[in-house]
């Protein structure tokens, strides 16, 4: 199918954006290769959505610059970036059926009537609702809205593909499936693709690349198992779900976390006592009369369970088991805690 | 059953509320007062009374350009005042309802020195009250294209609009209006009728204007008056069901 717009790089360099005196973005720096999908990924808050915007040409920077394939965008207007967008709200243009809103973009570009035609049906197959070119928005589901739009995004031939939370409008399972056709639309077409989420369960399965951001900055950008594996901050650490705070021995390069060895990770500290963050899967929860910890509560969540328990000093943590294992622990119960083997971060204690 | 019955009596009864001042008027107005029996002469007045018929035609043209001004002047105001500027929502609400709180005498007092220069530019014309007029329809039109606003999701709709290569006039006349049709057609509608039955500022400046001959023809000629009165009635009905067509069209469209 010849709907590849053809990957570009784009640059985004020291961007700052300040809301009186509130800073959204604080010096962003992204390079996103050609054909590139990068996930960004924070809390509500953190600046993603507004380094998007900038990027759409819908904000402006208070300073930076934007570059796409080489060319200085920062003060191009959104209509001329030629850059396709999927937002979170439904934005399907409520007076035109589905095929009218992917050749909205194609009739601004003055295509001609049976071309804008042609590439509508093609879009609309791309995203599977051949079915459906002549209902209106308000004829469709929620996840036949978006997978509309981003038809229409791509119907345009876009440098870049910006989503903005595009599934977090829908309900679980069509988010899932959703999103695993979004990265199979995006490896057809090889457009370039931004993706703003706070789902890192959605940046994981998506991304080529996973930035992490926080108060306006990129904490880590990096495939999305070296971000789970190997965090390069505490905040990392904890967004991506590690949130297990364990008091920790460092020495020589390995620390002593619930009574195991393991090796530290890159920024970790270099001696002394911290606090690592450890995953829930990688606790270990054993029934033991003379163990020194305490179950406290099970939570049952289907396939798996969260066993939480506290410890000899009073420090909460949480496993992460599958229930038939945690039906075996009842609140109140005697249990031994240890953590698998896996490298950890260890942080200073005083956070 | 019964509910269908209730509301079929409410029907009659309201019909019958409505519709019977209507044939009272198109009774009088066909009725020979002299010989008695039917003549169709008052109707004929409309078009062959050259003062009436004048005054007809100027309130048609005046309608005309005040709804034109008034959307001219209203939609992208509104629409650029949500979307860039929406700290200035409250002052320009204020200024649209305005009109509303000032007495008819007040305004044309007031008026008296502007349209000095208003007669400068344009002439001695009727006409030249579409300047006030669209001024006094601006609380009217005001709300229902705010309502119509409120209903979509305006910013999102344009940002995607303009990221699909729109400027802002194209996102305005072919994202926007259509989906506010209904507000800025109901909006229109209600000027019309605003207009067309504008009494005291077009009296007050001495123009002669429909309502003006009606009221002046009530006091010679009854039966044309009162035809001239039902005429415009039924503009006003006939506006109001194209306005519902046109909107349930686009809603099942």
């Amino acid at each position: 199918m010849s709907t590849t717009g053809g990957g570009v790089a784009v640059e985004l360099t020291d961007l700052t954006r300040t809301y009186g005196s509130v800073k959204a973005l604080d010096g962003l720096n992204l390079k996103m290769e050609p054909g590139e999908f990068i996930a960004l990924l924070g809390p509500s808050g953190c600046g993603k959505t507004t380094a998007l915007r900038i990027l759409a040409g819908l904000d402006k920077a208070t300073s930076g610059t934007v570059t796409v394939d080489g060319k200085d965008l920062t003060s191009v207007p959104a209509n001329k970036r030629d850059m396709g967008m999927v937002f979170q709200a439904y934005s399907l243009f409520p007076h035109l059926t589905a095929s009218e809103n992917v050749q909205f973009g194609l009739k601004m570009r003055g295509s001609a009537k049976s071309e804008r035609a042609s590439r509508a049906a093609e879009m609309l197959e791309l995203v599977g609702l051949s079915e459906h070119t002549h209902k209106y928005a308000s004829e469709m589901s929620g996840g036949q809205q978006q997978r509309v739009a981003l038809a229409r995004a791509l119907a345009i031939r876009p440098r870049v593909l910006l989503l903005d939370e595009p599934l977090s409008a829908l309900d679980a399972k069509v988010r899932t499936q959703l999103r695993d056709e979004i990265r199979r639309v995006q490896l057809e077409v090889g457009t370039t693709t931004l993706f703003v989420t706070h789902d890192q369960e959605e940046a994981l399965a998506v991304a080529d690349r996973v930035g992490v951001m926080s108060k306006g900055r990129l904490e880590q950008l990096a495939p999305p198992a070296e971000v789970y594996a190997n965090p390069a901050t505490p905040f990392v650490a904890e967004f991506v779900g590690l949130n297990n705070q364990v008091p920790a021995d460092v020495s020589d390069g390995s620390a002593v976390v619930l009574g195991s060895r393991l090796s530290t990770l890159a920024g970790s500290i270099a001696s002394g006592s911290g606090t690592a963050m450890v995953r829930p899967e990688s606790v270990t929860v054993t029934a033991d009369e003379s163990g020194a910890a305490t179950v406290r509560s099970v939570a049952f969540l289907g396939a798996i369970s969260r066993v939480y328990v506290e410890l000899a000093d009073g420090a909460v943590v949480y496993a992460q088991l599958s229930s038939s294992q945690a039906r075996k622990f009842a609140p109140g119960q005697r249990v031994a805690v240890g953590v698998a083997p896996s490298d950890v971060l260890v942080v200073p204690a005083a956070r | 059953m019964s509910t269908r019955v209730a509301r079929g009596a409410l029907w009659v009864v309201f019909g019958l509320f409505f519709l019977f001042p209507l044939y009272a008027m198109a009774d009088f107005s066909t009725r020979n007062l002299l010989q008695g029996g039917r003549s169709m002469a008052a109707w004929a007045n409309l078009v062959t009374d050259e003062a009436l018929y004048q005054s007809i035609i100027t309130s048609l043209l005046l309608a005309v350009l005040t709804v034109v001004v008034m959307l001219i002047l209203l939609v992208p105001t509104m629409i650029w005042v949500r979307l860039r500027t929406p700290w200035a929502k409250g002052v320009v609400e204020f200024l649209c309802l305005l009109p509303l709180t000032i007495p008819a005498l007040v305004v044309v007092v007031g008026l008296k020195n502007v349209y000095l220069w208003v007669t400068y530019f344009f002439g001695e014309s009727a006409l030249t009250l579409t300047f006030v007029y669209v001024v006094v329809v601006l609380p009217f039109s005001y709300r229902s294209i705010d309502a119509a606003l409120s209903a979509i999701d305006l910013g999102t709709l344009s940002e995607a609009a303009r990221s699909l290569g729109a400027g802002w006039a194209t996102t305005i006349a072919r994202v926007v209006v259509p989906n506010i049709w209904s507000g800025v057609l109901s909006a229109a509608f209600i000027s019309v009728a605003v207009v067309l039955g504008e009494y005291t500022i077009a009296s007050l400046s001495g123009y002669q204007t429909l309502p003006i001959q009606i009221v002046a023809l009530g006091k010679t000629d009854g039966p044309t008056s009162v035809a001239a009165s039902l005429a415009t009635l039924l503009f006003g009905f006939v506006l109001l069901l194209v306005l519902s067509l046109v909107t349930r069209r686009r809603r099942h469209a």
